[in-house]
């Protein structure tokens, strides 16, 4: 082991990691089921429920954006870190490409997010 | 022994840097009681059949850590494995994955000592205290707080488990995160901002994935896979908050 040891900055990815798995656990169930089950089947919902304008008062709400920002960004930091890391897993030392685009795609569709939710207005 | 005995095959992975380019399997067909362990099957080899067998053992009791190898794939303190759970089929011993053979079931653990030193394992007071002052006190509740992570006998299975530390031997490991946090834990101790370098540092924490079969195999159940787990919350406090701390926390 060397003596200097550099500090690690996993913590920012383990913690996107950490509270995107925290939320997909609780919410993306319950959101398959809605957005792909229930409401398409108009099953135990009522007919209309995601409709455009519901949909769009719902994004232009200043929970329902952060409630979706949260869902998509850290849902996908998560994904991503998992990716990465199984890579790793089986023995596909990518390095740096890797790790790039990996967090690099979680990035983006970060900022993709935020300005489209931006843009809905409030 | 008595012809009345069980036969069992033992494979054994065989190396002697000596002669050997590579490790190769040797079969035995030892024959045995009801109240050999694995261990004692290896005797027989060495007494019986090849007196060049290494491997290392003391306690014969789970206690000194020292007889861990892979059997059957899964790694395990031969002295509390019996053969005949394993029979009529062929048990195989080999080597400690992960560490590098030194001979036969031998393996290199200079890497894990120097870990185990990294650590500074010992207790570092807050304030010293002289004679008169009396001894440090601990209720039951600051003890309870890190004896579980006092019971590792150092047998290194937690290390043969470890996909991670297969991957990249300069990560501190199972058995070290355990024995640091025993310290970092102990309410006589006050040393833990100096051991997070080494935990925040690119050998820390961080690469574990958290598989916890680390964790399965100790046969002391100290559980390393929630000391490491404890120790990524604790980092990443300390990478976060560090500059709001008095001292700046670890550099
Ligand atoms: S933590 Fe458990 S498996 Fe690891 S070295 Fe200690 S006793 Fe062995
Ligand atoms: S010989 Fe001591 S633990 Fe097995």
């Amino acid at each position: 082991m060397s003596k200097y040891r550099t500090r690690s900055n996993a913590p920012i990815f383990w913690g996107l990691f950490g509270a995107g798995g925290m939320l997909s656990a609780l919410f993306v169930p319950m959101m398959i089921f809605i957005t792909g089950i229930a409401v398409p089947l108009g099953f135990l919902l009522p007919a209309g429920t995601m409709s455009y304008p519901k949909m769009l008062a719902f994004a232009q709400n200043f929970i329902g954006k952060g409630f979706i920002f949260a869902i998509i960004s850290l849902s996908l930091w998560f994904c991503v870190h998992r990716v990465y890391h199984s890579l790793h897993e089986f023995g596909i030392h990518a390095g740096m490409g890797a790790k790039l685009l990996c967090y690099g795609i979680a990035m983006l569709v970060t900022v993709v997010c935020a300005v489209g939710l931006l843009g809905l207005g409030f | 022994m008595s012809e009345n005995h069980k036969i069992i095959e033992i494979e054994v992975l065989r190396y002697n840097p000596e002669s050997d380019e590579e490790p190769h399997l040797e079969v035995y067909k030892v024959p045995f009681t009801d109240d050999m362990s694995v261990l004692q099957g290896a005797q027989y080899i060495k007494d019986n059949f090849d007196g060049s067998l290494t491997f290392r053992w003391s306690c014969r009791m789970a206690i000194c850590g020292s007889c861990g190898m892979m059997i059957n794939g899964i790694p395990k303190l031969s002295c509390e494995t019996f053969l005949r759970d394993y029979y009529p089929n062929r048990i195989r011993i080999e080597a400690l994955a992960h560490f590098p053979i030194e001979k036969d079931l031998v393996v290199d653990l200079s890497g894990f000592i120097e870990k185990l030193e990294a650590i500074q394992p010992y207790i570092i007071p807050k304030e010293p205290k002289t004679l008169a002052e009396g001894e440090y006190l601990q209720t039951p509740k600051e003890f309870n707080a890190y004896i579980q992570f006092t019971s590792c006998i150092n047998c290194t299975l937690c290390y043969a488990a470890c996909p991670q530390f297969g991957l990249n031997p300069d990560f501190i490991g199972p058995a070290a995160m355990a024995l640091l946090h025993r310290y970092n834990m102990d309410s006589r101790d006050g040393a833990s901002a100096s051991r997070m370098e080494l935990v925040a540092s690119e050998e820390g924490v961080y690469n574990c994935s958290a598989v916890g079969y680390c964790s399965e195999v100790c046969p002391k159940h100290v559980d390393p896979a929630s000391a490491v787990n404890i120790n990524k919350a604790n980092a990443a406090k300390d990478y976060f908050l560090r500059f709001l701390s008095p001292k700046g926390g670890s550099k």
